[in-house]
């Protein structure tokens, strides 16, 4: 059995607003004011394995990146513990923590907004190995020059500064940046969400020979589940801060066991195959300041019946590498024939 | 029957220090009555430009130089302010991407729908209360009377949008122009968004501009599409046609560049190359340096080819057996 790289064991993260000192005096005149707390992540477990490339899908608000940070390291959880090569982050010290940090890298969506305007390409680059004495001072203009030709940028631009490329050619500097502490991990949080479809095809590219070259492991967190089946060996749905179904991506895609990923499926638009009617689910996402009791996707759910709405439900084997927490995995096939005819009527 | 909106020969330049930037540049297509046609571009093709050619709303620097927008026979251009008035938000309404950006967020939704039918229609406020209040129910807003004096920003993403399309039908306009409506929202509300717009485009008989970069989205909606790259059109005609079989080298390049076009886990197939800067353009076919049909002859301006309900500008396009 191998160690995964990654893991999370039982992870949740409370984003809460402290109340304020007008409230709380409020609140010593019996104003009765709480603490909002949104749940961003509940209690999900998800393991990356060296050289996988995980997907995790899911729309705005269901706290796929805020799994991605706790996973990367960037961001302690509320509970639980994530394990780096099978030891608890809490309990890495010194050197083995370091080592962790820089092995885990994140490429985020916007690079505008994460590479400082007011650094060149060469120090936006070559700072982080400098520092940690991965390149000698001298050498690192050569180390960055062969880093961004490796992404596919002109070593002529290393002393420009960021506003002076295309949306594609930032992304490319800020997976340069990535690659330059020589990481294990990268935690991609829709880095290619902003760009046209052929720059897309470009980086999805240089990905994957990335990860052919320097035998890397990816966390890819996308809401475009076109761009997840294409890259990923396992695919992660998340709804309102839990893992709601995980399955390699032609299983999922053929078989989806839960609604959600059933409609996420069936309502992705394509070029391919060209659907002429529309038939949405119902309803909104609804908000995680007071997320709905028992299964989360219950509101929206066409198949809802009475267990939906008390009990959650938990992750269960569907088959070899496919799990789905939905209460009609219990059902037998006729019950739940009868339980959807029971909501229809 | 005579066409909601004839462009012809469109070209609004931007005037910038740097030189002229020819964001749409001899731009020309008709829009049919309860016709959805898809316009789709990358980002830079100018194709929200020319949204915003039509309804006027192009500021300095920028400047429609050239060509003529025909709505219901008359001319846009020739217009007075004044009489561009009677029209903009009453006989042709604009959706915006980011309705946060469109919607006042210091007045109630209400307030701003009344607005809006009192600046074109001579009634009482109750009745255009009312009126507002019907908008908000047909466009899918639970509790319409309720949320009529809601905020904004109380609303969540879909529903702004909802209510961003409420305002456009308040007058029943004959044309709609939606500049990536639904760009921005998660793939359940925009599966709810293409719903209803479909719905209520055949109900109202409104002909509708669908300005989007997702070929999927215009491919599920749209009658007919126009791909445009580099301040021109380069292929236009019935969306079956045009993405089983298209003739310009660019229309294929895109659609062989989505995921869903090579096998799981092989190699995508992007354009090469980058799109050209608008101050910079190369001199015949734009897209000649990226093309791998490019011959000598590209250097040179394509014209603009007419075959069996299709257009297209390319010297080298596809050929089809069926064509």
């Amino acid at each position: 059995m191998t160690i995964p790289l990654v893991e999370a064991v039982e992870v949740s993260r409370r984003f809460s607003r402290k109340l304020d000192y007008a409230e709380k005096i409020a609140n010593l005149f019996g104003a009765g004011l709480e603490e909002k707390t949104v749940h961003a992540v509940d209690g999900v477990d998800l393991a990356v394995y060296p050289g996988e490339v995980v997907g995790l899908v899911g729309e705005s608000g269901c706290g796929k990146s805020t799994l991605g940070r706790i996973m990367a390291g960037i961001m302690p959880p509320s509970d639980g513990e994530v394990r780096w090569q099978g030891k608890s982050l809490t309990a890495l010290q010194g050197d083995e923590k370091r080592a962790m940090r820089l092995s885990a890298q994140m490429i985020f969506q916007d690079p505008m907004s994460t590479l400082n305007p007011r650094k060149r390409v060469i120090d936006l680059i070559g700072e982080a190995p400098k520092v940690h004495g991965i390149v000698k001072g001298r050498k690192v203009r050569d180390y960055v020059a062969s880093l961004t030709e490796r992404v596919g940028l002109d070593a002529s631009y290393l002393d420009r500064y960021p506003h002076q490329f295309s949306g594609g050619q930032r992304q490319r500097i800020g997976i340069a940046r990535a690659l330059a502490v020589k990481p294990k991990l990268l935690v991609c949080d829709e880095s290619v969400a902003a760009l046209d479809v052929s720059i897309q095809a470009q980086i999805l590219n240089l990905f994957m020979d990335l990860k052919r070259e320097f035998g890397l492991t990816y966390l890819f967190i996308s809401h475009d589940l076109g761009v997840v089946k294409h890259i990923c060996d396992r695919v992660v749905v998340m709804y309102l801060g839990r893992v709601v179904e995980s399955a390699t991506p032609d299983e999922l895609f053929d078989n989806p066991k839960h609604p959600y990923t059933q409609a996420l499926i069936r309502e992705l638009p394509s070029v391919t195959d060209r659907r002429r009617v529309f038939t949405p689910i119902k309803g909104e996402i609804p908000s995680p300041l007071h997320p709905p009791p028992g299964c989360h996707f219950h509101p929206r759910c066409p198949k809802a019946f009475d267990r939906c709405r008390v009990e959650r439900p938990v992750l269960k084997k569907n088959g070899p590498g496919h799990i789905s927490a939905c209460h009609l995995n219990d059902l037998s096939v006729t019950e739940t024939k009868n339980a959807t005819a029971e909501t229809a009527i | 029957m005579t066409p909601v909106l004839e462009v012809r020969n469109l070209s609004t330049h931007f005037m910038t220090r740097r030189g002229v930037l020819k964001a749409v540049d001899d731009v020309s297509f008709t829009v049919g009555q309860r016709e959805i046609v898809g316009l789709v571009g990358e980002s830079g093709s100018g194709k929200s430009i020319t949204g915003f050619s039509i309804l006027g709303l192009v500021d300095p620097p920028g400047r429609v130089v050239n060509g003529q927008i025909l709505f219901n026979g008359g001319d846009l251009l020739k217009m007075s302010p004044t009489a561009m008035r009677t029209i903009r938000g009453k006989r042709i309404a604009m959706i915006f991407q980011d309705p946060m950006m469109t919607l006042n967020p210091v007045l109630s939704v209400g307030t701003q729908m009344i607005e809006t039918v009192q600046a074109h229609d001579r009634v009482s406020r109750a009745e255009a209360r009312a009126r507002s209040r019907d908008a908000l129910g047909l466009v899918g807003i639970p509790s319409p009377e309720e949320r009529l004096d809601s905020y904004p920003h109380q609303f969540s993403g879909g529903m702004r949008q909802r209510v961003a399309i409420a305002i456009a039908l308040l007058h029943r306009p004959d044309l709609i122009i939606a500049d990536e409506p639904t760009t921005a929202l998660d793939v359940t509300i925009q599966s709810q968004i293409l719903f209803e717009i479909k719905r209520l485009a055949a109900e109202f008989g409104m002909a509708l501009i669908w300005i989007s970069h997702d070929l999927g989205v215009v491919a599920a909606l749209a009658d007919r599409i126009m791909v445009m790259y580099a301040g021109r059109i380069v292929e236009a005609g019935q969306v079956d046609g045009v993405l089983s079989e298209p003739r310009h080298p660019y229309t294929s390049g895109l659609l062989s560049a989505v995921p869903a076009a090579v096998p799981r886990g092989e190699p995508l197939r992007p354009i090469p190359g980058f799109a050209p800067s608008p101050l910079s353009r190369p001199s015949g076919c734009a897209f000649r340096d990226r093309c791998a049909r490019a011959t000598d002859i590209c250097a040179t301006e394509p014209m603009l080819e007419i075959a069996a309900g299709r257009e297209f500008r390319c010297f080298h396009p596809h050929l089809w057996s069926a064509a």
